[in-house]
């Protein structure tokens, strides 16, 4: 549906064509037609690319693979340094051992992590995106074996439209066995997270692993699979619910890639040699390389757009083809909107990352980071739980005193067998009338039913609050736990 | 979909199914196509409040496919499971099959783990770490809504961590009380033994027979009056577990301590049921349960 020409009574503001976009109303004449609304999938060859944010990029996905492959494989005393044992519920992350009961340090990572997520965003745009997000160094990954097997874009463009031949048979089949091996090591890996990977090794090698471990293994092998080795970029364009949220963090001080389109526009081909004034031309050779490298395929010099995943490929092609000509670097480059539109320098730029959002988040973040920490670090070597016994509410017992019964679960989270001493405070005259000592396995909780006594005469009828008290050794620690004693009518 | 009085529901929920899976289709089918005028830089032509502009960028193809396979499983699941109306799908699942399926995988399972206790001795098994922990699963969760999660019991439930047995405290007889449960009736005796003034006496002889505080007086007066009591409690008063009548010489007050509590039993008497447990737990946990308790008096097990 066009515009109307002259609504009545209604200003009509002319629109205007920007340079790149072409026209925004369509061309008189054109007549309406039928487009399609499902899209076939366009593959994207991506070209590698080397570079200052390349090397970054390679840093993380060493850095983050060789916590992910290697961290399981830690001895810490008698187990696995990081275990997630979902079977006995417990969580094994170096001297910590975590019960289900801690599964508020969960929400602090996730706190955490949203909150690094804003910081940085806010800073320098899609940062997590381009160097650490899982997607993108697996792609990395999956797009450097495919590089290995089938060669540079080019040759691989040229591979897939020619016609099966041997050639192209074996590297298929040789990039295929790389993609399956890395998707099904990362699945075990994955696994290897949850049982003990040492005898997870073992029974893999012996083809007997249990079929839920099997099942993990391949579904995570094969998630690792196809989402590296096809889905990529439509992982980031489609499915993925952070890629949305984030542009909702940037403001015109964030670091974007951007194409500093002053310098760079009017683009053409030219000679090293002739001079940029005479021909009335920007820096631009447009050579399209930045396009080339996009592992999303969209071209920066239309501006920012969502698809961009903020990994600097495009800047990193750019900076080599400017120092080939003997043009300055940073064509394309990080800066900011306001940088750009204002021609601040990288210090003003700079400056302007201290702004009170990020300074909010900062703070936040901090808080967030100390409260975690300090509660970790005061974390008691054990927890009680008290529950009053659901069967009596309370008896007399033989030497005419009042009884209620309790059941203590005591969890040790300590890896030594602990030795527990009960007492209980509340009433005049109130005791523990089972053996007050017991002995809890190491990362053992147990239930121990204790039973509290009163003298008959001790207390009114009605119900008083008290207070269990819970010494431990050889780790010394207390833990105090409060419930209530019943003095029936 | 038994449950429907008339075939009109079955064929309603058929239909509105059916209708429903088939326009899902319909619109998959025909939101792909749009008439639209397309201008050369990716938006459909549309433009409101002068500036504001609509963009075409299509759902990838493949995303399409996962609509088309969630309807394909649509169709599978209907085939085989009930959906459609009274349809109880091709392989027959109810939630009562899948239920008794589990309790018989269930029960497959634990075979093995009690199949270890057949030839020990509730002795053995009292002593036993793994015949221990079962049986106070077991009785954490069937018996400690009356004996308490101590086992000592309450005012009309028994305490079981003592000597005192009102059915016996054999192995055997544990087993016994576990799969029949037991019926405890003290029928009202005020008029066999007389009057009010007698009660009061028989209850104050009753108290003696332990030595708890009493008036010696009236318990000698009491002590001929106790011949009702007898034919169940013995002359003795020493009970008899054959019957399930109660020791009354020892310091243990099932339904209460003092001579209100004991007048109240004889004017009123009471019946007391521990209901059986047969239909509940098979013979093998009826062991493992009945030495766990047998251990409380006779291993020090108890705790």
């Amino acid at each position: 549906m066009n515009v109307p020409a002259s609504t009545a009574g209604k200003k009509i503001i002319p629109v205007v064509a920007s340079p790149d976009k072409g026209p925004i109303a369509p061309p008189p004449g054109a007549d309406e037609e039928t487009i399609a609304l499902y899209e076939a999938h366009k593959k994207i060859y991506p070209r590698s690319v080397s570079g200052y944010f390349s090397k970054w990029r390679w840093a993380l996905v060493f850095l983050t693979q060789l916590v992910f492959y290697g961290l399981p494989w830690l001895e810490w005393g008698q187990r696995q340094a990081v275990l997630f044992d979902l079977g006995a519920r417990r969580f094994y992350i170096f001297n910590l051992v975590l019960y289900p009961q801690d599964f508020v340090y969960l929400t602090g990572i996730l706190v955490i992590s949203a909150l690094s997520l804003f910081l940085f965003t806010a800073v320098a745009g899609r940062l997590w995106c381009g160097y650490a997000c899982p997607q993108t160094v697996y792609t990395e990954i999956f797009l450097w074996l495919e590089k290995l097997a089938e060669g540079d874009r080019s040759a691989r463009m040229r591979r897939d439209a020619g016609p099966w031949n041997l050639d192209k048979v074996w590297r298929k089949a040789a990039k295929q066995f790389m993609w399956i091996a890395v998707g099904l090591w990362t699945g075990f890996t994955f696994v290897g997270y949850f049982t003990p990977i040492h005898s997870l090794g073992a029974e893999f090698m012996a083809l007997s692993m249990g079929p839920w471990e099997t099942f993990w293994v391949l579904f995570y092998g094969f998630a690792t699979y196809g989402n590296a080795g096809y889905m990529r970029e439509q992982v980031c364009k489609y499915m993925c619910p952070y890629a949305r949220f984030q542009s909702a963090m940037f403001d015109k001080d964030t670091l974007i890639v951007t194409y500093d389109q002053e310098r760079g526009e009017p683009r053409g081909a030219r000679s090293k040699k002739a001079d940029i004034a005479t021909l009335n031309l920007g820096a631009c050779v447009d050579c399209s390389l930045c396009v080339q490298v996009c592992p999303t395929g969209i071209d920066i010099r239309k501006g920012l757009q969502y698809e961009c995943i903020g990994c600097g490929a495009c800047a990193d092609v750019c900076d080599t083809v400017m120092e080939k000509m003997g043009y300055a670097r940073g064509l394309v480059k990080y800066s900011t909107q306001n940088a750009l539109s204002k021609h601040w320098t990288n210090a003003q730029t700079l400056r302007h990352v201290l702004r009170p959002r990020v300074l909010i988040y900062t703070g936040i973040l901090l808080a967030v980071v100390i409260a975690m920490l300090t509660s970790l670090w005061l974390r008691a070597p054990f927890k009680v739980d008290v529950e009053r016994d659901r069967g009596t509410l309370a008896r007399i017992v033989s030497g005419g005193r009042l009884e209620n019964v309790y059941r203590l679960q005591i969890m040790n989270t300590r890896e030594t067998p602990q030795t527990y001493e009960v007492s209980v405070e509340g009433l005049p005259g109130l005791t523990v009338s089972t053996d007050a000592s017991m002995e809890v396995g190491p990362t053992e909780s147990r239930w121990i039913a204790v039973r509290v006594q009163l003298p008959y005469e001790g207390a009114a009828p009605g119900s008083y609050p008290i207070h269990f008290t819970v010494k431990s050794a050889p780790v010394s620690a207390v833990v105090t736990e409060k419930s209530v004693f019943i003095v029936p009518r | 979909m038994s449950d429907f009085t008339s075939n009109f529901w079955s064929v309603y929920v058929t239909a509105v199914t059916v209708i429903g899976i088939v326009a899902c289709l319909f619109l998959l089918w025909f939101s792909g196509k749009a008439k639209a005028m397309t201008a050369n830089d990716n938006t459909t032509g549309h433009v409101w409040d002068g500036d504001l502009r609509e963009m075409n960028n299509p759902l990838p193809r493949w995303w399409v496919g996962l609509f088309v396979i969630t309807i394909v499983f649509a169709g599978v699941y209907l085939a085989f499971y009930p959906g459609l109306g009274n349809s109880a799908g091709k392989l027959g699942w109810t939630s009562t099959g899948q239920l008794q399926a589990e309790i018989a995988k269930g029960e497959a399972d634990i075979a093995p783990i009690y199949a270890r206790f057949d030839s020990m001795t509730p002795e053995d098994m009292a002593k036993d770490p793994q015949a221990h922990a079962i049986g106070e699963r077991l009785f954490m969760n069937n018996c400690s809504q009356c004996h308490g999660s101590d086992a000592h019991g309450s005012k009309g439930f028994p305490n079981l961590t003592d000597a005192d047995w009102l059915h016996g405290g054999t192995p055997d007889k544990i087993i016994e009380t576990l799969n029949q449960g037991r019926i405890g009736q003290m029928p009202p005796m005020a008029a066999a033994v007389g009057t009010a003034d007698d009660v009061k006496n028989v209850a104050n002889y009753v108290l003696s027979l332990s030595g708890s505080p009493n008036d010696s007086v009236r318990a000698a007066l009491g002590k001929p009056k106790f011949a009702a009591c007898a034919a169940c409690h013995g002359a003795d008063g020493k009970g008899n577990q054959a019957l399930g009548a109660p020791n009354l010489t020892d310091d243990i007050w099932l339904h209460g301590y003092g001579e209100n509590a004991i007048i109240n039993m004889v004017n009123n008497g009471k019946v007391n049921q521990m209901p059986a447990q047969a239909q509940k737990l098979s013979p093998a946990q009826i062991k493992v349960l009945a030495s766990y308790v047998w251990g409380f008096s006779n291993t020090g097990a108890a705790k």
